[in-house]
């Protein structure tokens, strides 16, 4: 055979992805009239319970809904309902911002701690309480402390997405070769010179990974915080969606969020290959 | 003569002496009346409502006699008299004043609502243009659960916000809560809440087998909460141990009754009607048939909103009362449902909310049922909902200690300010703050609480 193995694994997934729309379909075939009941009170009922539709959509349901939205994503119906391109504009603004915050903070606080063995002991015992907690865990506090529900999820974004980047940035620093810090020293290279010049360099690709499971890390923290703080943003669609039982849109949101992860993580793998380099 | 009696009449009686509040001939006729609903006066539109209420005013101005005022109508007619006056008063622009109130500190507010139909006046407010008749910008914001919708409001993310009536009461009390001065301006619907059960349970009718069921409520300072402990302690369960009640947010509550993990719940509509809708429910009872014309919401403010924005909140205040009496109106119910249904609002099936408000529902067993009353509108906030509901706070442990019932009852519950601001509207309030209850063929008199929460048997005192 001399099929590329691209064009193998293409193929592959195309059968996959077949499979499970196949299996899908069938799965939620409806099951037709269930019971007899009165015209005039089937119109009051809903089609689950008048023709046996299943409770879960089929792919055709999906398909059919996700270009309905595909057609208009930026409509604006008041402060409730927006288009899904204007939620997922939100969403993106939102993980940016507290993502940004968060490199502003875990790469020089990093840099200080894996340079200096003294602060990486003591701020140790902290980093590792404080790293593990749940972003959902860390809403009430936000809410009922910044009195604002727009900065308390950006503030759960960041403390969220901070500790990766953090203990990367450290790592990385103090993982720098020992000749490379000795070749700067005999050439008498300052502090600062010798963090920007030659650490730096050589702990990028370390920071760079830290960054890529932190984006990751944000955009799933996202949708949980929107869930609970409303208002506007991909998190609040789905809450609103379910809250209308509609598990059509709940999929296509589902879909969304994971393709735009995907993106969000594509970019950050692509400024990783950037700055690695060859030992 | 009384503030709110029409001074156009010849035939009102002027005896002050006849009954306690002034607007009855005798003290029969008042206890008669005083008893009853609030009424709302049919006025052909806005604008003459306000013409009335301004004309009185200036009548009383000018004959601020009685006799002379009664000597002068009876020679010209009411009519007459009327036209006479408007020759010489402007009673157009007065009317137009008045109706737009003091200069409006915030024009543009934000209202949180949970997407449920308790919240129609404040909803419908919007599309139906109330906020804006009354000269105010507002966006009603849907928000996720009451712990948020609370938190929102606190943090003045919210001007204003629709709140489940005993939130207020706990947030004032400190319960669950730092204590925050917090008021119940207007109480948007009374009944509307019903007990739903898994289709499986379609044959245990009778309270006294659901003993193991899981139920849920929509929040732990409920009315819900507290009605179906009052229904089952009524039925010999005790509901901390025959039974469980857990919280879950009203969008969850069909979710999980068609996963099994709940048995039944006492909801907010529209999730009963849903469940009934998709096939994995009925509706046991509606809540009125336990204690008709129960509060449910309420339209909640701090009080700082009040006294630093008081003609804001006077003219959001006179939007929602006059949003609740269209509400109140049968035959306008059709019109609010097609309102309130899409994405931006509640987002539910239009036919869903139509059987709601209609009151000609499903109720899941395959019968169509009728009761124009399933849920009703009615601003007026007794100050003996207040004390009821402390009562049950009290019955089921959530406060201990001794409680100054009526004191608090009339910090919170705004009954005097929103009778005084429906009468600017033009609506008749009732003339009472309190009146006696029926929950369950038992009677609550709102002046004994505390032997009313000592009678129970199922207590937690």
């Amino acid at each position: 055979m001399n099929i590329p193995l691209g064009l193998r694994a293409g193929l592959l997934s195309i059968l996959v992805l077949a499979l499970f729309l196949g299996a899908w379909h069938l799965a939620t075939r409806g099951t037709g009239v269930t019971q007899q009941m009165s015209p005039e009170y089937a119109k009051l009922m809903g089609l689950t319970a008048t023709q046996g539709k299943s409770a879960m959509p089929g792919p055709v349901d999906v398909g059919i809904k996700l270009w309905e939205h595909l057609k208009r994503p930026f409509y604006d119906n008041g402060p409730n309902d927006k288009g899904l391109g204007i939620q997922l504009g939100y969403s993106i603004a939102r993980v940016g911002l507290g993502y940004l915050l968060a490199v502003l903070v875990a790469v020089p606080l990093g840099f200080l701690i894996g340079m200096s063995p003294l602060m990486s002991r003591a701020l140790d015992p902290f980093i590792q309480v404080l790293k593990p907690i749940s972003p959902l865990a860390w809403m009430p506090l936000a809410l009922y402390t910044i009195k604002d529900s727009g900065l308390s999820a950006i503030f759960v974004i960041f403390i969220c997405s901070l500790w990766p980047m953090l203990i990367n940035t450290a790592f990385g620093v103090a993982a720098v070769r020992k000749e490379w810090l000795n070749v700067a020293r005999t050439l008498e290279v300052g502090a600062f010179r010798r963090a920007y010049t030659v650490i730096l360099p050589a702990a990028a690709p370390t920071i760079l990974t830290g960054m890529r499971i932190s984006i990751g890390i944000a955009w799933l923290v996202i949708v949980a915080a929107e869930m609970l703080v409303g208002g506007t943003g991909i998190g609040y669609f789905v809450w609103n969606e379910w809250n209308n039982l509609s598990i059509v849109n709940v999929i296509i949101a589902i879909l969304l969020i994971g393709l735009v992860g995907m993106l969000l993580d594509q970019v950050l793998a692509r400024l990783t290959r950037m700055v690695t380099f060859p030992e | 003569m009384s503030t709110f009696d029409n001074p156009f009449d010849d035939k009102r009686s002027l005896n002050r002496a006849g009954c306690a509040c002034g607007r009855h001939i005798s003290q029969t006729d008042h206890d008669r009346d005083a008893g009853t609903q609030m009424q709302c006066v049919p006025v052909e539109n806005e604008e003459k409502r306000y013409e009335g209420v301004v004309a009185s005013a200036v009548m009383r101005q000018i004959f601020p006699q009685d006799v002379a005022r009664r000597a002068f109508l009876k020679s010209v007619g009411a009519s007459t008299a009327l036209a006479a006056l408007s020759q010489f008063f402007p009673l157009k622009t007065a009317t137009e004043v008045f109706a737009q109130g003091g200069p409006i500190e915030k024009k543009d507010l934000k209202v949180g609502f949970i997407p449920i139909t308790c919240a129609t006046p404040i909803i419908m407010a919007k599309p139906m243009g109330f906020y804006e008749k009354h000269g105010l910008n507002v966006d009603v914001i849907k928000t996720a659960g009451w712990a948020v919708i609370r938190d929102k409001t606190i943090n003045k993310e919210y001007d204003a916000a629709h709140m489940l009536s005993p939130m207020p009461l706990a947030i004032s009390l400190g319960v669950g809560s730092n204590p925050i001065p917090y008021t119940v301006p207007a109480i948007e619907n009374i009944n509307g809440q019903a007990i739903t059960l898994a289709m499986k349970h379609k044959d245990k009718r009778d309270p006294k087998s659901w003993k193991g069921f899981k139920f849920a409520v929509p929040f732990d300072f409920s009315m819900h909460n507290y009605l179906l402990r009052y229904y089952l302690a009524e039925h010999g369960l005790d509901p901390d141990q025959d039974v469980q009640i857990r919280a879950v947010p009203p969008p969850e509550m069909v979710a999980n009754l068609r996963a099994d993990n709940i048995d039944g719940f006492l909801g907010p509509d529209p999730m009963n009607q849903r469940a009934v809708y998709d096939g994995v429910g009925f509706i046991h009872m509606l809540s009125k048939e336990m204690w008709d014309g129960h509060p449910c919401c309420a339209f909640a403010a701090s009080k700082e909103f009040i006294t630093q924005t008081p003609n804001t909140y006077a003219a959001l205040l006179k939007s929602i009362i006059d949003a609740t009496a269209f509400a109140a109106k049968p035959e306008n119910r059709k019109q609010i449902a097609a309102a309130i249904a899409p994405a931006n609002y509640i987002n539910q099936p239009e036919i869903v909310l139509e059987q709601i408000l209609t009151g000609t529902y499903a109720d899941g067993l395959g019968n169509v049922l009728t009761d124009a009353k399933r849920v009703d509108f009615d601003p007026f906030p007794w100050e003996s909902f207040a004390i009821w509901i402390m009562t049950q706070m009290k019955r089921w442990g959530q406060i201990k200690g001794e409680v100054d019932y009526k004191a608090v009852a009339q910090q919170v519950y705004l009954a005097t300010d929103t009778a005084k601001l429906m009468k600017e509207v033009g609506l008749t309030p009732p003339t009472t703050t309190t009146k006696s209850i029926v929950v369950m063929g038992k009677t609550f008199d709102p002046e004994k609480p505390a032997d009313y929460v000592n009678s129970f048997a199922i207590k937690r005192t």
